[in-house]
């Protein structure tokens, strides 16, 4: 205990200073924000809080990084904020996830896109799974696909919003099944998601593999599929949908990483990259990622501008179809 | 029994306690905010240590949010939306003290319930948290407008017009489902207008403005005299209100459960039935003690069942339980209906907390009642000064933004002149508040009507739809009839006057 007081102590002393705004070579000098554009609680705000507890580190960042939650729309509220009234100083870091926020500027009415960011670091991936009520008659997807060939469009199943890693999920297989579908977003995310596949209030689902795993524990839902190429470490007998015959990728893969507004000095930029994967790899980090079920796979800079650039073909062509 | 009673967990509940009341009477900071502020704490503790001071934390700032409201007219969140209607004019008559002993023994007797009926009927609660589909959290949000009648007592027009205007507001910004952009007319409100800030302007502002105008002409020499209550004459008033106190418990518990609803109207719904229900139903809203009971009593009493499906599904019912589930899963803790079985201690030892959380809250309360009491002393002209730079803090603190200190500032101007023509701020805040949630379920409900069978059949029919409609029309009819009844026995003095 009498290290967090320390802690707490040390950052109050340090917001007292000023901070010289250009130089870089000391940064970071005060502590850091990161915005986070769902809600507290969410799955991108939990992991988030994770990721970072150990930025106060001599060996991090050596400043701790706050988080600062600005839901609303799916996101859309959040990184319209973040690319359009953030300081490009370091300072103020956002929270990125993808497809959500390239599908978002592909179909428009955003304020950013790809360019207006720049990756530091990717350190969660997270599939869409297929999940129905532990009741359900549906076995498998063959059985979901059958169902929505007798019944064109009037397969209900949720997911956390429009133009997000479920909806893009959604899509893929309405194209591979070559079936209509009655996709329901929800306006509480993939908690609302789920609440409704358990309630019986549609037929599935689409959600996070993390939470789905959660309420697979609980006894509440049968998960059918998982949208990626592999199957998962927290669900090896779960089959993929190719395993199933649906020619699906990962295009729906939830990446969260780190990111700052474009115009950000680079040699900030460069600091940033060099440190933040570090601390993804903290075991303390891993620990608590482990324990909350939530699937880690960290990537560096480069790898996560590689990422962005394959997302952003893959979903142009995707949602060029609607 | 878990083990609450170790020393060091003993102290972290009573640190739970007495911080969270002191969060939940900083206005800005709600709950949710407030737990959410204190997981980094529990990194460093035992799974149950941590829960400890999360679920004090949790039950306590939902009752310090009666302080601001009551002494200072500021509801500290949505649920304390109905406290300000007769506290605060309780506290303006010197019976501030009165006013918050009331409201924290109200608030214990509802907290204690709620939580007991968690530990003996949860697989009940958890089927009937499931029940509520789109169509039902639809009907419920319009049954929660119509409480507006009974928010205005001055004139039922003007109370449903400004709720008109809550519901104008809640659609700036993106919409929920769609993603479309509506009146965006500044990057303030580029994300909606956030309740919190909102709150707090319309609340404070234009009572700050009257403050400031009376500090000139009268000089402040208006003093309230507080008067001093005795706890025990305030045990003995709470037990003899019997009818607002089951009213407020039992609405608090059943309302309460629902998820992503039932936190923010409990206390409103408690409010309008308790008034509903009383024989004095004309002193509402001049400081009857009714009111503060029925409301604190709800919203405590939410408590409890609100963590039902979080605790049994692994579904947060509301933001503060999406956090607490945060709290869980940091220590490996996955919630379920197993996690009786698989993690005994923890579970009953955050049980346990939120109980004797609740008496802890409930006597630290009483005691600091009176000395709370006395900021009615306080100079006009330097208590405006002190609510609005809590105002400004406050609104800040939501999101670090100046956006919302401006969204709150504007509302809170425009909610002055309004005032003046005889609207008020609590229907206003309802619609802002249920508006979002009425839209969403529609749209919803709409969507899965579509591919299913047709919108009429989907909302209108099913056990629990026709209920809530029933429930809908009779309350719309009682205020319409009591509209009329009190105009025929005004109508004559006002052509008097």
């Amino acid at each position: 205990m009498k290290t967090w007081i320390a802690g707490a102590a040390m950052a109050l002393m340090t917001l007292g200073t000023t901070a010289s705004a250009d130089g870089h070579g000391d940064f970071p000098e005060r502590p850091i924000m990161m915005m986070v554009s769902y809600g507290a609680g969410g799955a991108t705000d939990f992991q988030a809080r994770i990721v970072t507890m150990t930025a106060g580190n001599e060996d991090a960042l050596g400043m701790p990084v706050a988080i600062i939650n600005k839901p609303g729309a799916g996101g859309r509220v959040g990184w319209n904020w973040f690319s359009s009234q953030a300081e490009s100083d370091g300072y103020t870091l956002g929270a990125y996830n993808v497809p959500h926020f390239i599908a978002q500027s592909i179909e428009g009415g955003v304020d950013y896109s790809t360019d207006s960011f720049e990756p530091i670091a990717n350190w969660g991936a997270d599939p869409a799974v297929f999940v129905v009520a532990a009741d359900s008659d549906f076995n498998s997807m063959a059985d979901v696909v059958d169902y929505a060939k007798a019944n064109p469009g009037g397969l209900t199943f949720s997911g956390a919003g429009l133009f997000v890693g479920h909806h893009i999920a959604a899509l893929q297989l309405e194209k591979a099944a070559g079936v209509k579908l009655a996709y329901i977003p929800s306006n509480k995310g993939g908690a609302g998601a789920m609440k409704s596949v358990i309630a019986g209030e549609v037929l599935g689902g689409v959600n996070n593999l993390s939470d789905a795993f959660r309420a697979r524990e609980a006894g509440n839902v049968k998960i059918l599929g998982v949208f990626d190429l592999e199957r998962n470490a927290f669900m090896e007998d779960v089959p993929t949908m190719q395993e199933q015959g649906f020619d699906i990728d990962n295009a729906s893969v939830n990446f969260r990483g780190v990111m700052v507004p474009a115009g950000t000095p680079q040699g900030v930029i460069d600091h940033l990259a060099a440190v933040v994967p570090t601390m993804f790899e903290n075991s303390r980090v891993q620990g608590k990622m482990s324990a909350g079920g939530s699937p880690m796979h960290v990537m560096n800079r480069e790898e996560v501008l590689e990422m962005w650039a394959a997302r952003q073909t893959t979903l142009e062509e995707l949602l060029a179809g609607l | 029994m878990g083990d609450v009673f170790t020393p060091f967990n003993f102290m972290l509940l009573l640190i739970g306690t007495i911080g969270g009341l002191i969060l939940g009477a900083t206005p800005g900071l709600s709950p949710t905010m407030a737990v959410a502020l204190l997981i980094p704490f529990t990194f460093r503790l035992e799974a149950a240590q941590g829960l400890i001071l999360l679920g004090a934390a949790y039950t306590s700032t939902v009752a310090g949010g009666a302080v601001s409201a009551i002494l200072l007219k500021i509801p500290g969140a949505p649920a304390n939306i109905a406290t300000t209607l007769d506290g605060h004019t309780m506290a303006q008559k010197g019976q501030g003290a009165k006013a918050l002993q009331l409201s924290f023994l109200a608030s214990a007797v509802g907290g204690v319930f709620g939580v007991l009926l968690l530990i003996f009927l949860t697989p009940v609660l958890a089927k009937w948290a499931l029940a509520f589909g789109p169509s039902h959290l639809f009907w419920l949000a319009i049954l929660g407008v119509t409480v507006i009648g009974s928010l205005d007592s001055s004139s039922l027009v003007k109370g449903l017009l400004s709720g008109c205007i809550g519901l104008w507001l809640a659609t700036i910004g993106f919409d929920d489902i769609m993603g479309a952009q509506r009146f965006i007319f500044h990057p303030a409100v580029g994300g909606g207008i956030n309740v919190i800030p909102a709150l707090i302007g319309l609340f404070a502002i234009p009572q700050v403005i009257t403050m400031f105008a009376k500090g000139r002409s009268s000089s402040g020499a208006e003093v309230i005299v507080v008067q001093k209550s005795p706890i025990k004459a305030a045990i003995q008033e709470v037990f003899s209100r019997k009818r607002a106190l089951a009213i407020g418990t039992a609405v608090g518990s059943v309302i309460g459960l629902i998820p992503g609803v039932g936190g923010q109207i409990a206390g409103l719904v408690a409010y309008d039935q308790s008034k509903k229900f009383s024989p004095e139903s004309e002193k509402f809203g001049t400081g009857h003690s009714e009111g503060v009971i029925a409301a604190e009593a709800a919203n405590n009493a939410m408590v409890g069942p609100s963590l039902v499906p979080l605790l049994t599904l692994s579904i947060p019912g509301s933001p503060t339980a999406a956090v607490l589930l945060g709290g869980l899963l940091i220590h490996g803790i996955f919630p379920g209906s197993d996690l009786f079985d698989n993690h005994p201690d923890v579970a009953w030892t955050f049980i346990n907390s939120m109980l004797i959380g609740q008496i802890l809250m409930c006597i630290f309360g009483l005691y600091v009642a009176g000395l709370a009491a006395s900021v009615a002393r306080v100079p006009h002209s330097v208590m405006a000064a002190v609510v609005l730079g809590l105002a400004v803090f406050g609104s800040y603190s939501v999101q670090n933004s100046m956006g919302d200190v401006y969204v709150m500032a504007s509302l809170g101007v425009g909610m002055y002149f309004l005032e003046r023509f005889g609207f008020s701020a609590a229907p206003l805040v309802l619609g802002l508040i249920l508006g979002p949630i009425a839209e969403a379920n529609f749209i919803q409900g709409s969507m899965i009507a579509n591919a299913t069978s047709s919108v009429g059949s989907y909302f209108f029919t099913g056990p629990l739809n026709l209920t809530l409609i029933i429930i809908v029309v009779a309350s719309i009819a009682y205020s319409a009839w009591m509209e009329v009844r009190n105009r025929r026995y005004t109508s004559k003095e006002e052509i008097m006057q």
